[in-house]
């Protein structure tokens, strides 16, 4: 597959038009369908794409282990910080309103900031379980 | 200001807590920051539980939204009391947790493992506070998925292949759970669990509700482990390390009963389930095959953590079988044993944890004579053992005593000559293990054993001590499960 010039060069056309659609897809999540799940699977779909073409070896110079590794957490810290922080400003639990100047923008930069989270989480809990899958048997 | 977040901080605590076990490296790191969130939310789950009996039931509206539209976590005197038992015995094991994960948990995966089990904990918490019923199945999902993740760390490679039998019978529970709320939306148009008790008043007899209840039911069940849908149980416990059989054994079932009843007294209500239907019976009759079938082949294990898992689905039984007895005694005999079966439970998988940190094996004919060694941990077996027969004196009886009484308030008096029956049995498994523990001459790997180091020892110790504590002072168990009862035999929330 290395030496195959169509599958390289489409994938280098494909690859940012893909990373380009997942932040669409991304910020669109909370005015319209999409959101960090969707988005997520397909920052992920994009490094499953270039190992496929390029080789585990180089998709994992890109995105390493270990910054996969701990993609899953953060996202995770960053969903239940948000929440601390509306804690902290005196609000209920993941309530958004006082993020902003009036709460429906209040509401709206929360959406994002959860979303974010969700992104990350999702896009390396997907390449970690691609990377164990493609990776067995290789150590 | 805090008081009032309490709540969210008894879900969230654990939540951050397993981040950031998941970020460090090093498994001692890792273990102090579950330590500290172990030990912090017990305070919390006491805070609450005070203020429901001084104030009443506490709402909280989980991001602002005004419950039924939003999220809402409700306490109320019952789950006050099901998340002090789960905090407590998160706090209590929690020291003991560190050299037995040591032992039995490679060194690079010991964060890890702290990272699932506070996420199972918050699962576990979160099923007992929301009232939303969505929110229930997802932290039923995150509790269950990471039990799945701490069964499969387990050393014995049938570990993997109890954790994936779980994988299926506890994804065929969650579906059903998820079918049930689905049927229950349809017709109620809410997913808050006060207001669909509202709302179901006038269409309990309609199909599509009676559907409901039977799904929830028969997932639920798959979740508690009722006979016969506990097949799953034996061999996760055996096989899953023991810090994770301690926690799971004293919390997992725990919480599902008290899903179940909260599904049948607050959102279908006493009429629907007992009057209209043969719930009753259903629950007595699986829950007598439970106390006899479960305890007889308990009897024959060679494998004493197998033997005490199926101790388990028998104890289980005297559980469900406060809802079978359905009046005030026998319900609040049902929620008391929750508590004292967790205690009594925690402190038996803990011995023999204890043994098995020792002498690498739990199999009955490497356990003779280990009491010359052990003596310490091998009394803990014995009031342990006691507390699971119900002898007078440990927690066990008390629990006995109330389901007795609601036996004889209904007129049953045959069902009480089966309790003490069914305990007749537990009798003869714990007594073959305590007469091999004893009065057999050692064998050859119990000669080298030695008491296992104070901090495994202390909390076993402080679990043995409640069981005896618990069977003289029942305020903070009979009495709190006498609150719930009532609480749940009027409808309550």
């Amino acid at each position: 597959m290395k030496l195959d010039v169509v599958f390289r060069i489409a994938a280098k056309i494909f690859i940012p038009f893909m990373l380009v659609f997942a932040l669409y897809v991304q910020f669109h999540g909370e005015l319209g369908p999409g959101g960090g799940f969707q988005a997520g699977v397909v920052a992920a779909a994009m490094v499953v794409f270039y190992a496929i073409i390029f080789g585990l070896e180089s998709a994992q110079k890109i995105v390493p282990p270990r910054v996969v590794e701990l993609m899953v957490p953060a996202g995770v810290g960053i969903f239940a910080g948000v929440g601390v922080v509306s804690l902290l400003l005196g609000e209920n639990y993941l309530n958004y309103s006082p993020f902003g100047g009036d709460s429906q923008h209040g509401q709206e930069y929360g959406i994002i900031l959860v979303e974010i989270g969700v992104l990350v989480t999702v896009t390396g809990t997907l390449v970690a379980i691609f990377y164990s899958f493609v990776g067995r048997g290789r150590e | 200001m805090i008081s009032a977040h309490l709540p969210a901080l008894q879900v969230v605590l654990p939540l951050l807590g397993a981040v950031v076990c998941a970020f460090l490296k090093r498994g001692s790191w890792a273990w102090l920051v579950a330590l500290a969130v172990s030990l912090v939310l017990p305070a919390i789950a006491l805070g609450l539980l005070y203020q429901t009996y001084e104030g009443g039931t506490i709402s909280y509206a989980l991001g602002g939204w005004r419950p039924p539209f939003g999220i809402e976590y409700r306490v109320d005197i019952f789950n006050a009391f099901v998340l002090v038992l789960v905090s407590v015995i998160g706090a209590v094991i929690m020291p003991y947790a560190k050299r037995s994960v040591e032992h039995e948990i490679p060194e690079d995966k010991q964060a890890w493992f702290y990272a699932i089990y506070l996420l199972c904990l918050c699962g576990l918490l979160g099923i007992a506070i929301t009232g939303d019923a969505f929110n229930a199945f997802v932290f039923m999902e995150i509790s269950s998925l990471a039990t799945y993740a701490l069964i499969a760390m387990g050393r014995d490679r049938r570990a993997l292949l109890a954790a994936y039998q779980y994988l299926i019978m506890g994804t065929i529970g969650a579906t059903f759970y998820v079918i049930g709320v689905g049927l229950l939306y349809s017709m109620t148009g809410t997913l808050n669990l006060a207001d669909m008790a509202n709302r179901l008043a006038g269409i309990e007899d309609s199909r599509a509700v009676l559907a409901a209840l039977a799904f929830l039911t028969v997932g639920i069940s798959l979740k508690l482990a009722l006979f016969p849908l506990h097949v799953w149980l034996p061999n996760a416990y055996a096989y899953a390390p023991s810090m994770a059989t301690v926690f799971l054994s004293a919390t997992a079932t725990k919480v599902a009963v008290y899903l179940l009843l909260r599904y049948f007294f607050s959102v279908f209500g006493v009429s629907v389930i007992y009057a209209d239907l043969p719930v009753s019976w259903i629950f007595l009759v699986l829950s007598i095959a439970a106390m006899f079938g479960a305890s007889l082949v308990a009897v024959f294990q060679a494998n004493i953590k197998r033997m005490l898992a199926y101790s388990s689905v028998a104890q289980i039984g005297y559980i469900t079988l406060g809802i079978a007895i359905a009046n005030k005694t026998g319900l609040a005999g049902g929620i008391v044993h929750l508590f004292n079966h967790a205690i009594m439970k925690a402190a038996l998988f803990m011995a023999l944890g204890s043994i098995f940190f020792r002498i690498g094996s739990v199999r009955i004919e490497d356990l003779a004579g280990i009491a010359k060694r052990m003596p310490v941990t091998a009394g803990v077996f014995v009031v342990g053992g006691l507390g699971l027969i119900g002898v007078p004196g440990t927690a066990g009886f008390i629990s006995k005593w109330y389901l007795g009484l609601g036996a004889i308030e209904n007129g049953w008096w045959w069902l009480l000559m089966l309790i003490v029956l069914s305990s007749a049995i537990a009798v003869l498994y714990v007594g073959r293990v305590v007469e091999v523990m004893w009065f057999r001459e050692p064998s050859p790997v119990a000669k080298k054993a030695e008491e296992p180091p104070l901090s495994m020892l202390l909390p076993t110790l402080l679990l043995t001590f409640a069981t005896i504590y618990f069977g003289f002072d029942t305020f903070l168990t009979a009495h709190m499960a006498d609150l719930a009862a009532q609480l749940l035999l009027t409808g309550g929330r």
